[in-house]
């Protein structure tokens, strides 16, 4: 059985890397990912679940990282913006002009991580149920919606090239 | 204040747990998905010195059939029950609760025990009749979830839910659902109204009308009273809503009623009772 005291060194998966850190059960894991850790790609916005700038993975599944308790992660993989190079998300969020002042993006492009591993062929209900859950100031939905259909398209036209 | 986290992995082992606790007076508290741990913590409205993780229960994960019934772990989240559509009116209902990624946190168990008032997966469990299995100090038990719940769910200290069981039949049958929010897609709810027909007689249950959810014995004799057009019947069954109807900031009392007025009508034309 995990046990994590009132301060208590765990090893986290973080991005591949087992990292050692020591925390407060209580701790949100947002904060031991930016405080404690430095990942500072998941971003502080409403701290309440609604915004969703904070978004991880883990264990692949999008998670607002300011509605978890770090305790709650120990033995899981955690894959934060950090983790991402030149994914095909982030190269077609920058074709797209997918964003402007890029706060939001972080948890954009987590999310959108997410639903692409489980959905290959995401329909439009899909990609709009998904989006709802993070919140960009400058309403940049519609060009994040053509860089996810792009994505889509192209891995579309790799698989048939393949066949 | 200093908090310890426990991730207990069988039933035993948490009840135990429970009790240790308990006389340490370390004031323990059950959790699942978190969600309204994190959320009532920051306004100070919610204390525990120790959190029990009940989600790496191979029990509470469970999604299966078993003779009659459909058993449902009470730590599946609400996009797995959603994904895998085992009981389709709970996984519309669900589907609806918070936003997507939100309901990769919010664990069935989670959303009907917790202390927000919607709780909006109680709703099909209610009209279903399901059954809930508790473990308690005394062992497991399986009781009506019409015995434990009543406007909130009552279970005695250490007592949690493991499983929920519905009957195979009650999972298939034809359903109403809608959530009505003032403007928003994601909200909490004007109203959230669940029905099925058993018999040829509806089965109602509304969450987000009052300060809890709830299947009304008295609303329902009134719905389904053949001696009444459906329009009267309506109006005799706004008069008997068991409790107070909310009067808050997204809509008031008169607005609420008006939404159920309307929504009981749509219910009508899809479930018919014309």
């Amino acid at each position: 059985m995990l046990h994590v005291g009132s301060l208590e060194k765990v090893r986290l998966n973080i991005n591949g890397h087992n990292r050692w850190v020591t925390i407060k059960a209580s701790e949100r894991l947002i904060d031991v990912l930016r405080n404690r850790l430095g990942y500072t790609g998941c971003k502080p916005g409403c701290l309440n679940g609604d915004c969703g700038a904070c978004t991880v993975l883990v264990d692949g599944v999008p998670m607002k990282s300011c509605m978890m308790l770090a305790p709650q992660v120990v033995g899981k993989a955690i894959t934060t913006i950090e983790g991402l190079e030149g994914t095909d998300v982030q190269k077609a969020f920058i074709e797209h002009n997918a964003f402007q002042c890029g706060y939001c993006t972080p948890g954009f492009i987590m999310n959108i991580e997410g639903l692409l591993a489980k959905h290959r062929h995401a329909d439009e209900a899909i990609i709009e149920d998904w989006l709802q859950s993070n919140i960009c100031r400058c309403t940049s939905y519609q060009e994040m919606k053509a860089a996810i259909q792009d994505v889509l398209h192209k891995r579309d036209q790799n698989h048939e090239e393949l066949e | 204040m200093a908090m310890e986290y426990y991730r207990p992995t069988t039933i035993k082992e948490a009840l135990q747990l429970y009790q240790q606790l308990s006389y340490a007076g370390k004031n323990p508290a059950y959790m699942s998905g978190g969600t309204e741990i994190v959320t009532l913590s920051r306004f100070h409205l919610f204390q525990a010195a120790s959190l029990i993780d009940l989600t790496h229960i191979p029990e509470t994960r469970v999604h299966d059939v078993d003779g009659n019934h459909l058993v449902l772990g009470a730590s599946l989240t609400l996009n797995e029950i959603s994904e895998k559509n085992g009981f389709p009116l709970l996984a519309v209902t669900a589907s609806r609760v918070a936003d997507h990624t939100t309901r990769n946190h919010i664990t069935l168990g989670g959303n009907i025990s917790g202390k927000i008032i919607y709780k909006e997966a109680i709703l099909p469990l209610l009209v279903s009749d399901s059954l809930l299995l508790i473990a308690s100090f005394e062992g497991l038990k399986t009781v009506p979830i019409h015995a434990v719940f009543h406007k909130e769910p009552h279970l005695s200290p250490g007592e949690w839910v493991v499983q929920v069981l519905t009957e195979k039949n009650a999972v298939d049958r034809p359903f109403f659902s809608v959530k009505k929010r003032k403007i928003d897609v994601i909200d909490y709810p004007l109203l959230t109204l669940t029905a099925i027909k058993v018999d040829g007689k509806l089965r109602v249950a509304i969450s987000g009308l009052c300060d809890f959810p709830f299947r009304s014995v008295a609303m329902e004799q009134v719905l389904n009273d053949p001696s009444r057009p459906v329009s009267a019947r309506i109006i005799e069954a706004l008069k008997v809503i068991p409790g107070d109807v909310r009067n808050d900031w997204i809509a008031s009392a008169e607005y609420r009623r008006f939404v159920l007025q309307t929504t009981l009508e749509e219910m009508y034309a899809a479930l018919g009772g014309m």
